[in-house]
Parts: structure tokens; sequence; C-alpha cells
């Protein structure tokens, strides 16, 4: 037992370690400019906008069922309106960011790894540093940037489709008017609400890019270290989200 | 020229360079044989410095491999050519930007990237080929074009990983006249990485086999054909027999 404890701290000290070399390897090759900057775009299109349809179909149902389950709360002993209040902040400040981190993190991290790890095993990253390319340079700072940037606007706009879709909901199945939603959902709303929720997608996207590019590039041989990769790379930047998602209530609340 | 000075390297508890000691001299192509899994590809790696030695070191034109800083690995492997065995083509891209990575690295203007790109490829005999992907290609193709990738650089040396593994014999001969034509027609130094006897006849000036981690024999191919160590001819006849001969007198079988 006292053995796995210590094989298991072992592996998060090393995995600790291994996340330092990789950002002290980003630092240093953000200057490589020539290389980076290029390949950044066709990232942002792959990591952020081909994620938006998923996380709005998310969104979209969080928004439904917050709207149902607030109502069913309410009956009788709290003001219908205060729906508008409950899918406002809870879209926003939780749900929006971390339903869409959770899925994210399947969808981009695994591609991430997945990917990166193939491109190790078939030797397509050493052959980039025989061309004296730094990988890091040209294959986790686009992805790394991407995701971070391309996060918080895909949240952003789960979060714009998550309200929406509680108000149509409650208008609609509810017996709710426009003007009692708006009511409830400005009731407490403040500008942080927003940030607040913006500001964990981009650590999301932070975490979620890194490990999924260390994963990948850890592989050394075979398909079958590449799906283990993979798996790590969801499970890893999962357990993350719900880590930095404690952390920013912690600091920012 | 490059130089490996007693190289040691293992990986875990394995060591596969024990000693590895070679002079690789310019003008010439100089075919490292071996057994499978014996270091050769390892001990190919380590002039480009993917790998780098646990003892001893590389030297390339002088400088040591293992002692350059990023900005010095850069500046060496823009002289050096890699094929690597199974091509490693960014399966992403066309053929076409495959073959101008390289250059386009070295910050040339476009139309001297294309046209370099283009008469690589040509070299290689696939000329027509630009706007399809790797995966469009058979596996020969595919290390053709890594060929090509590495002469557009129009590097000093190519390294040549196990260039005709897995090919059908036709098209074996036609990678070892592409690596003859190659040397001819540019004048780089060649260092291949094989098992395949027929093939380092074929392309070597020069042959060294890596034996249990370091070099057993090196010398000419006319040398090598007519060697008397044991475990040089027990390699080269590909004789079960002579397994044994050799298993008696080195004292075990080789790794």
């Amino acid at each position: 037992m006292l053995r796995l404890l210590t094989a298991r701290l072992s592996t998060w000290y090393a995995g600790f370690g291994r996340l330092g070399h990789l950002l002290a390897d980003i630092a240093r090759g953000l200057k490589d400019l020539p290389t980076w900057p290029g390949l950044t775009a066709a990232q942002l299109r792959r990591i952020g906008v081909d994620s938006v349809p998923i996380a709005l179909f998310i969104a979209a149902f969080t928004g439904i069922v917050l709207a149902l389950q607030a109502s069913y709360t309410f009956t009788g002993a709290v003001p219908l309106y205060f729906v508008g209040t409950l899918v406002g902040k809870i879209v926003m400040l939780e749900l929006g960011p971390v339903l869409t981190g959770l899925a994210l993190a399947g969808r981009v991290g695994a591609n991430i790894a997945a990917e990166l790890g193939t491109m190790r095993v078939t030797e397509q990253v050493d052959a980039l540093e025989t061309l004296a390319y730094d990988p890091v340079s040209y294959l986790v700072i686009p992805r790394v940037l991407a995701a971070t940037v391309m996060f918080p606007v895909v949240v952003a706009l789960a979060m714009a489709v998550g309200v929406a879709s509680g108000f149509v909901t409650a208008v609609n199945l509810l017996d709710l008017s426009t003007v009692e939603f708006v009511r409830g959902l400005r009731l407490f709303y403040e500008f942080k609400d927003i940030w607040y929720g913006l500001v964990k997608a981009t650590s999301f996207g932070l975490a979620i890019s890194l490990i999924g590019c260390m994963k990948g590039l850890q592989v050394r041989r075979g398909a079958e270290e590449v799906g283990r990769a993979t798996t790590q790379a969801v499970v890893v930047g999962a357990q993350m989200i719900l880590v930095l998602d404690a952390f920013w209530a912690v600091v920012l609340l | 020229m490059i130089v490996f000075r007693d190289v040691h390297k293992a990986f875990g508890d394995k060591p596969v360079l024990q000693g590895f000691s070679l002079e690789i001299p310019d003008g010439a192509t100089t075919v490292i044989l071996g057994y499978s899994g014996g270091g050769k590809s390892v001990a190919l790696k380590h002039i480009v410095g993917l790998l780098t030695p646990d003892a001893g070191h590389v030297e390339v034109d002088g400088h040591v491999v293992d002692a350059l800083d990023r900005d010095g690995l850069t500046a060496l492997r823009a002289h050096i050519g890699f094929v690597f065995q199974f091509a490693a083509l960014l399966d992403s891209m066309t053929i076409s930007d495959n073959v101008k990575l390289g250059l386009r690295r070295q910050a040339l203007p476009d139309a001297e990237v294309t046209q370099r790109a283009d008469d690589a490829l040509a070299l290689v005999g696939l000329g027509g080929t630009q706007h399809r992907f790797p995966g469009e290609l058979s596996g020969g193709m595919r290390k053709r074009v890594g060929i090509a990738r590495a002469i557009a650089l129009r590097p000093k040396y190519i390294l040549y990983d196990e260039p005709t593994t897995g090919l059908d014999p036709v098209t074996a001969a036609v990678m070892d006249q592409l690596m003859i034509r190659t040397r001819e027609a540019l004048g780089v130094t060649g260092v291949v990485v094989t098992h395949d006897m027929r093939s380092a006849y074929a392309v070597g000036d020069r042959i060294a086999l890596l034996y249990r981690g370091a070099v057993r024999q090196v010398g000419t191919v006319d040398q090598i054909r007519q060697s008397h160590d044991a475990v040089v001819r027990q390699f080269i006849e590909g004789r079960p027999e002579a397994a044994a001969d050799a298993e008696r007198s080195v004292g075990s079988m080789p790794v």
C-alpha cells in the first residue's frame, strides 16, 4: 500500500517536472517567430471553430434542463421569475464553462494527444527536428495558443446559447413571460459572472492543450502507447478542469 | 568528416552501443551493417543530435554534437539530410509541402523553394506527384520522397536509415541506384544503415560491421567480402551453421 502510494506520488512529481520542462521549452520557443504564428491560424479553426457545434449542443440542452428543474424546485415557494436568475447564474458561473471544458477535454485533449503520439511513433517529430524545426515551436505552441484563445470564445457562445435555450423553454413551457424571465436574469447579475466564467475557460484551454501535448510527445513506440496517452490526456484533463474550477471559486468568489 | 569516439548508449538496462568508434570520411558512402536491433539506427541518430551518448561523443566537421546548443544543432542539421526508415513524411501535407519543409526553414525565396523541391522530386523520379498526399503513395515512393526531402536541402551529408527494408527486390535496386546517383550528382557523403548485404555491396565504398555495440570490422567492400573474421562471415553469408562458429569465437550470440 505504501509502495503504491509512493509510486503514485513519484508519478505525479515526475509529471509536474515534465510540465515544467514543457513550459520552459514553450517560453524559449515563443522566440521562434518564423515558425509558430503561421501555424496557429489552422489550429484556431481546428480547436476552436470546429468545437463550436458540440459546445452549443451541450449548452442548449443544459439551458432547457436547468429551466425545467428550477421551475420544479421553485413551485409554490419561490417566485417563478427566479428561473431566469438560476439559469443565468448557473450557466455563466458553472455549467457553461465546466461542461464545455469537459466535452473539449475529450474532443481537443484526445485529438492533440493522439495526433502528436502518432507523429512521435512514425518519426514525424524526429523528421521535424532533422529539418531544423523545434517541435515545440512547430507543434505545441500553435495548439496551446489556439486552445487558450478559443476556449473562452467557445464558452462565451455556449453561455449565450444556454441562457437563450433556458429563456425559450421558460417562455414556452413554464408560463413565464419574457419580461419576468429577463427580470429574474438581471436580478443578481454582475459583469463578474461573465468574466469569471471566461477566466475559467481560458485556464481550461491552457490546461487541456498542455496535457494533450505532453502526453502525446511522451509516446515512444506503438499504437498501444498512443491509446494510453490519449486516454490519459482525457482523464487528467478532466481532473484538471475540476481542480481549476475549485481553485477559481476559492480565489475569485 | 563524421567521427564516433567510444560512444556508449543504453536504454534502461539494455546497452546498445558499447564503445562504438568509427570515422566516416567525406565524399564516400559508408555502410553500417548489423543485426536488427543492434544499434545501427541509434548510432545514426547520434549524428544529428536526436540522441545523445551516455559516454563518448560524436563529432561532425569538428563540432561535438552533444555539446551544441539548440542554435548550434539547427545550424548543423541544415547540412545533414536524414532519410528515415519509413520516410516519416508529415501525412497532413502534400508531397510538395513535405519536400519544401526544410527549405522554408532556410528562409529562401518562394520561387527558389518551389524550383528546388521540383528538381529534387524529378531527381528521384517523382515529378508530377507534388499535389498528392503521402497516404496515396506506395512505401517505395514514400522513401523516394524522403530522399527528395533530404537532397532538396543540398546537404553535405545524407544519412539513410534502412533505405531498402520492406521493399521488393526491384524497388530495393531502384533505391540503391538512387543513392548512387545522388552521391554522383551532388557529391554528398552518405551514411547508410542496413542489414541488406546486396544493398551494402551496391552502394558502399566502405562497410563497417556493428556487433555487440562496437565496430567489429571496417574496410572496403572487397576487404569485407574476403574477411576471415567468423562474425563477419556469419553475417555476410547468412549461414546458420556459421552462427555456432561465431558463438564459439566470441562467447555468446549476437544481441
